[in-house]
């Protein structure tokens, strides 16, 4: 069969079962746009390919299917770029397509062109130029594997414009073939043994779970190893999810704004059990003194990941599904519940613990502005327990994260490693066209906003009705609250100001639904009412408290056991 | 003996971009690259790169790890300095007028290179061996005058045993 190269694209990311991209046409992709009209591939046509990239991410992270974008070349490559490095570093398998100049006006600064495979290189999982068109079908389907195997990961796919418009000979391979790509998922089970045995002996042992639990679909396994061996746990960021909260061995988040609880279990424990998780700095404070007497076991689907930043007593490469269900195995082998050490006393320290140190704020005085705390948590109560809730980069994804109540996997929606303001909006854009039948909210800070909320113009002209809580505190908060504590309270370039712009009538511009709420009474009802709003987007503006800070809070670079549950106080240091 | 560098034998699919992607990975990680020599190998689907790494910039083990995750990378095997043959090879042309020309002549005979090209006021010589005894040769042939000077950078092979070879296989992705 004869097809166009833009025929193939498309056709090959049919057989891929792509439902959805995202994307937005120009000059080199054009081709490929002509045989999306006839195609059952849905296309979402975004204001900025930023937003493309982010709503793949988000479809990605609810769904667990790879997100498509697709983009012309140069200027559009380029606003790629963050997303892709993005979803490179919290491991969100992105599929991205880019229009390339012809093949002979390669290297030679034609318009619009870039290298774009060349500027990608360091934030993908792998990318590829196609030179010839009989080679599309081979390369999405790698593209496609190499996403979504192994720990998980961006891939572009780089097409110059005159390979669309050239014929080729439709072949799709049977399989891949990969000769440098073989990713192990099995876990070594003389190692699993050996974590069995150091789980079993351990006095004050905790779970830290990452990402990959989610990324490989292991909560429920998780749920069945932690209540076989009764060991707490810790999720962080990017997991968020993967354990319930409500559960009494649930911890919540550690590292720099984590509770107490977390921060001081890592600290004292005598064993870290990571699953998928990676020790990032936000989690280790000074790596030094993270966690001093904890042995650790490490289970990762990444080798480089073991050793990278703490030498494991015990490695694992391996899946996560697979490493969790040969411990549960391994556990029971060696008795099961019965066999594991008293852990009473470190149960009683957890709880102490919670007790004396929960996340705390002031109630708001009628008048003042909103706590941004109480607005989540509210919101948090007004929802369907099973809402997916995405969030920009700052402050107010600390206080999602922390007072949230996530009981569910795949509820929860945020950049992690890169730290990407912006976000929100066309991630939870994402979510909501992954997830169409569950209610999404963005939590969003009043600056990420500003810099993707174009977005909300493609919910509302494709009826993707988020809605989106504006924690409006006037600043880059959380550049403020570093200015307040760390340089003496010289404010430099954070203040934004509570109205310019006004945001009710820009979301009334951009054909959403709008309110703004000022008053502790109005939270309820207004949240409510957006609730009911599902014929287009919602925009709530909350104008909160500016001098809020997230606490607790290990300042950068600094030990753990400095942590501090208010200014200056720091309870570890007084023990 | 501490070692200060590490010979690593990579090889990979030999594709539009790979060196780049090496490359890149040791730039961006901040491993030290001492040398770096790329060659095709007996199977043209695949090149061989010889990286000699700082021992000093980082762990080996992570950065063979690191290099392990490029998709296009299919063996990494790490050569140990002393269960290995390296070889280099250096190019230079030296100022010789009539009253040098037989000092270096001389030179470049005890040292077992050769003389490649003659020109009137210079020699053009060739030596290969140890990258440690091409330095040598290099302080001695400075004084003369270097009028340019190439070096290639070392290849290696595991040194035979008397038995099983030498070429340790980095565990990984291929068994």
């Amino acid at each position: 069969m004869k097809l166009t190269g833009a025929q193939a694209l498309i056709k090959s990311l049919e057989m891929e079962n792509v439902e959805v991209m995202f994307g937005l046409p120009g000059g080199c992709i054009l081709p490929a746009y002509d045989p999306i009209i006839d195609s059952t591939i849905r296309h979402i046509l975004v204001r900025h390919e930023q937003g493309a990239g982010h709503m793949a991410e988000g479809y990605a992270h609810v769904t667990g299917r790879p997100g498509v974008a697709l983009v012309t070349s140069g200027p559009a490559a380029t606003n790629l770029v963050t997303p892709l490095c993005d979803a490179y570093m919290d491991s969100i398998p992105v599929v991205a397509i880019t229009g390339q100049v012809s093949r002979p006006a390669i290297g030679t600064d034609a318009f619009q062109e870039c290298d774009t495979v060349g500027i990608t290189r360091p934030v993908t999982k792998h990318n590829e130029l196609v030179m010839d068109p009989d080679e599309i079908p081979r390369i999405v389907r790698e593209a496609f594997h190499i996403a979504t195997t192994g720990r998980p990961g961006p891939v572009l796919i780089d097409v110059p414009k005159d390979v669309l418009q050239a014929e080729m000979t439709w072949n799709w391979p049977d399989s891949v073939d990969l000769p440098g790509y073989k990713p192990n998922t099995k876990p070594h089970p003389r190692m699993i043994k050996e974590a069995a045995r150091l789980i079993g002996e351990s006095r004050r042992p905790v779970f830290y779970i990452g990402g990959g639990i989610l990324k490989s679909r292991a909560a429920e396994p998780l749920r069945a190893l932690v209540e076989l061996t009764g060991i707490p746990v810790v999720t962080t960021l990017m997991a968020r999810g993967a354990f319930p909260d409500r559960h009494p061995l649930a911890l919540g988040m550690p590292g720099m704004h984590g509770n107490f609880t977390a921060v001081a279990a890592m600290q004292k424990a005598d064993l870290l059990i990571a699953l998928g998780a990676r020790f990032d700095d936000r989690v280790t404070g000074k790596v030094s003194t993270f966690a001093p007497d904890a042995k650790i076991i490490h289970a990762d689907i990444d080798p480089a990941e073991l050793g990278k930043v703490r030498r494991p007593d015990v490695p694992i490469v391996g899946e996560a599904r697979l490493v969790v269900e040969e411990l549960i195995r391994a556990v029971t082998d060696l008795g099961g519940a019965g066999a594991q050490a008293d852990r009473g006393p470190w149960l009683e320290q957890l709880r102490a613990w919670q007790a004396e140190y929960p996340l705390a704020y002031d109630e708001p005085l009628d008048g003042d502005n909103l706590k941004p705390q109480m607005v989540i948590e509210t919101l948090r109560d007004a929802c369907p327990e099973d809402t997916i809730v995405a969030s920009g980069v700052g402050q107010h994804q600390m206080w999602t994260s922390q007072y949230w109540k996530f009981d569910h996997p795949y509820t929860w929606v945020n950049s992690g490693g890169l730290g990407t303001m912006g976000f929100a909006v066309p991630a939870s854009i994402g979510a909501k066209v992954g997830c169409p039948d569950r209610m999404v909210w963005a939590v969003d800070g009043d600056g990420c906003f500003q810099m993707t909320a174009q977005e909300l113009v493609t919910a509302s002209s494709e009826r993707i009705p988020v809605k989106i809580a504006i924690l409006n505190n006037a600043y880059l908060g959380m550049v403020r609250q570093w200015q307040e504590m760390f340089y003496a309270e010289r404010y430099s370039e954070v203040y934004l100001s509570p109205d310019l712009p006004d945001y009710v009538k820009w979301a009334e511009a951009m054909g959403c639904a709008a309110f703004r709420v000022e008053t502790p009474s109005d939270v309820l009802p207004t949240i409510e009412k957006a609730n009911q709003i599902n014929d287009r987007p919602v925009v709530v503006e909350f104008r909160t408290d500016s001098e809020e800070k997230v606490f607790p809070m290990v300042a950068a670079g600094q030990s753990n056991d400095d942590i501090q549950t208010a200014v200056g106080v720091q309870p570890m240091k007084r023990a | 003996m501490a070692l200060t560098h590490h010979i690593l034998s990579v090889l990979v699919e030999n594709k539009a971009g790979v060196l780049a992607r090496v490359s890149g990975l040791f730039s961006r990680r901040g491993y030290n690259i001492e040398s770096l020599a790329v060659a095709p190998t007996d199977d043209e689907r695949f090149s061989r790169i010889t990286i000699v790494v700082d021992a000093e910039s980082a762990p080996i083990e992570q950065i063979t790890k690191q290099l392990f995750k490029l998709i296009n990378v299919i063996k990494i095997s790490e050569l140990t300095p002393s269960e290995a043959v390296e070889r280099e090879l250096m190019l230079a042309s030296v100022a010789a007028d009539a009253s040098t020309r037989s000092q270096v002549i001389e030179l470049v005979q005890v040292f077992e290179g050769k003389i490649v090209d003659v020109g009137a006021g210079a020699l053009t010589l060739m030596m290969v061996g140890m990258p440690s005894k091409l330095d040598d040769f290099e302080e001695l042939i400075r004084p003369f005058g270097i009028v340019e000077l190439q070096r290639t950078g070392r290849v290696a092979l595991p040194r035979l045993e008397r038995g099983a070879a030498r070429l340790r296989s980095v565990k990984g992705k291929v068994g």
